[in-house]
């Protein structure tokens, strides 16, 4: 046997080309509209209400969900589709893209049917926004480390702690937290932390902005000062978080947003070079799309073994590792090879504003969503070494 | 192209394992490993995979070779396997029956040209041909005035310049001065190098590949028996970073490889969605040569540095693989030369192709 992973070469089924047709012909029809503009991806406001229930509307949210939820019950190949068309164009995804990857398929496995048949369509409408509550001040990387208490009340729990770095929580309709309901044991320090459904816009909640390194204000700090969360909003099993979170992982970590965050760079450095570039940018060039290619590939076979019902932990790390440290080098790469782009080129404002965010946004592509380490230790795991 | 998920893969990797181990062969200073291997392979029909049954081969399909061909990098095996295959499917492009024994193809790098001329006769010097000084016949592109042709050549009237690859094997520069082919019929409609140079780099990038996986195997192997520090190594958290990278490089050739094979296996013709996939297959799986490589070296340490180690095997010819039909830089300029000329905003479309 190897340690060696395989990725099967698994191909997009014909109506998944359809489909991407529809994707395309509906973001050009926003384009047109002026909702947001493809060569802009540092606008001021992510978030857009309005292009999220038309999201909805097409029946591109909660695709692979069940029907009676709202869903279409289409294959993650399809979903795959939409996402990475949608990431392409720097379309606003901001306000559904959490809730549509993660938080809907962790409410289908832990929530009561009451709660699923009341918040998932709403999610497929593109009516609500989640955010994810797992780092704290002290404790990132580290996640069984969280301290923010859930203290048994009567008919539920007190909330009280900070969660910190959370994307979205200053627009968020809902969080899916981890809080500490047990002290950890000897045997097993991965214990004491329950999964809850936490309605956000409420008292006993406070949304304080953190602004970056970009000049956004994208994430939060979230703290919870004697915040009631009733029974029925704790998911899955109380003190056993850790038994839940792997399967989140391989949805979360191997998707086209894994290495597509600042793909807009190598689109406008093409156009800047021209129909006739030199050597240099044209190896440059044949370099960056072959790492790419070889990416979605992978990224594709990820989403043919979900389709499947696997759980690729491990590969999903590997793409997630080999993607953001891509998508992290690929500005610095496209600013080495536009060094020499000719005055002239009409792009050349552009891409020199792209390349400005992209740089900016760089640093914190192998850090959010699982630190580059942690990934490693993940696949270091997977190969029997630890 | 699980492993022994068909029956040539099956019937190649039982040859691999008897008379192919890395180990028996690094030991063998007289290469009395060499006939044995050979004739076993050819008993089984594995050299002429890729020739149908009428024109003399065993009429595997080109799925079924490139599956060969990475169980081939996982053992390093240093016969002229890939390349007599290679030599037999150019043949039958042109419907040239494929004669018994080894095989080579000129040319083997997209620089160089073979030429003919009036009187039918082969022309041209061809560098970096891989087992040239072992085969029996030549299997010949060549351009003529009116198109290219396809020959079969007696490799006995050919000059061969010896010469050794990175990875010990050889690679030959051979020279053909107005040299009568055995035969020769012009290649179908549309055929050209660029065809036959990625077919060459997409067999080499799933050899690559295969090293690869024997590389991670072999380093995660070594990793979990050496002691340093009173620990084993593959207990430090550096170690075992390395060696998750080495997996990444190593799933990501694979990757590239296996999604090329795919694509050629299922090709109606070489569109420019088959050259992406050829072209990068050979990009990343060279990339991935380089760099995984230099972390399975680090992980062993100095005894991998040593000939009495099997691992330079296949960090050695992985990374003398590279060079032949086209170097990544090669095949780099001429991918970005191609996403050029269709433009900025066919670039996605290209890439969502696949």
């Amino acid at each position: 046997m190897t340690a060696a992973l395989r990725f099967d070469p698994i191909r997009l089924p014909e109506k998944c080309e359809q489909l991407r047709k529809e994707v395309r012909a509906f973001l050009a029809e926003e384009i047109a509209a002026g909702t947001f503009d493809p060569h802009k991806p540092n606008r001021e406001d992510t978030d857009a209400p309005e292009f999220s229930r038309r999201v909805g509307a097409k029946g591109w949210l909660g695709m692979t969900w069940p029907k009676k939820y709202g869903g279409q019950e289409r294959s993650f190949l399809e979903r795959y589709v939409v996402t990475e068309e949608m990431r392409v164009a720097n379309a606003p995804t901001r306000r559904f893209f959490v809730a549509d990857r993660q938080s809907g398929p962790v409410l289908i496995k832990y929530a009561p049917e009451h709660i699923k048949m009341d918040i998932l369509p709403r999610i497929c409408r593109g009516e609500i926004c989640f955010a994810i509550g797992m780092s704290e001040p002290n404790s990132g990387s580290d996640l069984f480390a969280a301290k923010t208490r859930a203290t048994k009340t009567d008919g539920g729990y007190l909330i009280n702690g900070t969660k910190i770095w959370t994307s979205s929580a200053h627009i968020a309709d809902y969080m899916i937290a981890i809080f500490r309901t047990s002290q950890p044991t000897k045997e097993n320090r991965r214990h004491g932390l329950t999964q809850f459904l936490v309605k956000m816009k409420q008292p006993g909640i406070q949304v304080n902005p953190i602004g970056q390194i970009t000049g956004q204000y994208e994430f939060n700090e979230v703290v919870f000062t004697d915040f009631f969360v009733p029974d029925d909003h704790v998911l899955g099993e109380v003190d056993g978080a850790w038994k839940q979170a792997t399967s989140e992982l391989a949805y979360e970590r191997s998707g086209p947003e894994r290495f597509l965050e600042t793909y807009y760079v190598l689109t406008e450095l093409v156009r800047a070079v021209g129909p006739n570039p030199d050597t240099r940018s044209a190896e440059g060039i044949g370099r960056l799309v072959a790492q790419l290619h070889t990416m979605r590939r992978m990224s594709v076979s990820v989403a043919g073994m979900l389709q499947a019902g696997k759980e690729p932990v491990v590969e999903a790390s590997i793409v997630k590792d080999i993607g953001t440290v891509w998508e992290q080098q690929l500005p610095h790469r496209v600013r080495d090879l536009a060094a020499f782009v000719e005055e002239t080129a009409t792009n050349r404002e552009t891409l020199e504003r792209q390349l400005d965010f992209a740089i900016k946004t760089a640093p914190k592509l192998t850090i959010q969503g699982g630190t580059t380490e942690v990934l490693r230790g993940i696949i270091a795991r997977g190969l029997g070494l630890r | 192209m699980a492993e022994s998920d068909n029956i040539v893969v099956e019937t190649a990797e039982k040859i691999f394992a008897d008379l192919a181990d890395p180990q028996t062969i690094n030991n063998d200073k007289k290469d009395s490993w060499r006939a044995p291997l050979w004739q076993a392979l050819s008993e089984a029909g594995l050299p002429l995979s890729w020739v149908p049954d009428d024109l003399g081969g065993s009429g595997a399909g080109l799925a079924d070779g490139f599956a060969l061909l990475n169980a081939a990098g996982r053992f390093a095996v240093a016969v002229p396997l890939a390349e007599t295959m290679l030599a037999g499917w150019l043949l039958a492009q042109a419907k040239i029956a494929s004669p018994e024994g080894e095989m080579t193809v000129l040319p083997a790098s997209p620089r160089d040209r073979i030429s003919l001329d009036a009187d039918g006769a082969l022309s041209g010097r061809c560098r970096g041909v891989p087992f040239a000084k072992a085969a029996k016949h030549f299997a010949v592109l060549a351009q003529g005035k009116d198109g290219i042709s396809i020959a079969l050549v007696d490799a006995g009237k050919g000059r061969i310049e010896s010469g050794l690859n990175v990875g010990y094997d050889h690679s030959d520069t051979v020279t053909l001065d107005k040299v009568q082919p055995v035969t020769i019929k012009p290649a179908p409609k549309g055929f050209d190098q660029t065809h036959m140079m990625l077919m060459g780099g997409v067999a080499r990038s799933l050899q690559i590949a295969g090293a690869l996986e024997a590389m991670l195997d072999i380093s995660v192997r070594y990793s979990n028996e050496r002691v340093a520090f009173e620990k084993k190594i593959s207990k430090f958290q550096a170690v075992q970073h390395n060696l998750a990278r080495l997996a990444g490089e190593s799933a990501a050739a694979l990757a590239a490889a296996t999604s090329a094979a795919d694509a050629i296996a299922n090709a109606k013709s070489f569109d420019d969605e088959v050259y992406l996939e050829a072209a990068s297959a050979k990009i990343r799986c060279a990339e991935a040569a380089e760099k995984g490589g230099a972390i399975a070296h680090q992980v062993h340490g100095a005894i991998g540095f040593t000939s009495e180690h099997i691992l330079h095997r296949f960090s050695l010819r992985a990374l003398a693989w590279r060079d032949d039909f086209g170097s990544e830089s090669h095949w780099a300029v001429e991918l970005g030369k191609l996403v050029a000329v269709r433009g900025a905003d066919e670039l996605w479309p290209l890439v969502a192709s696949r």
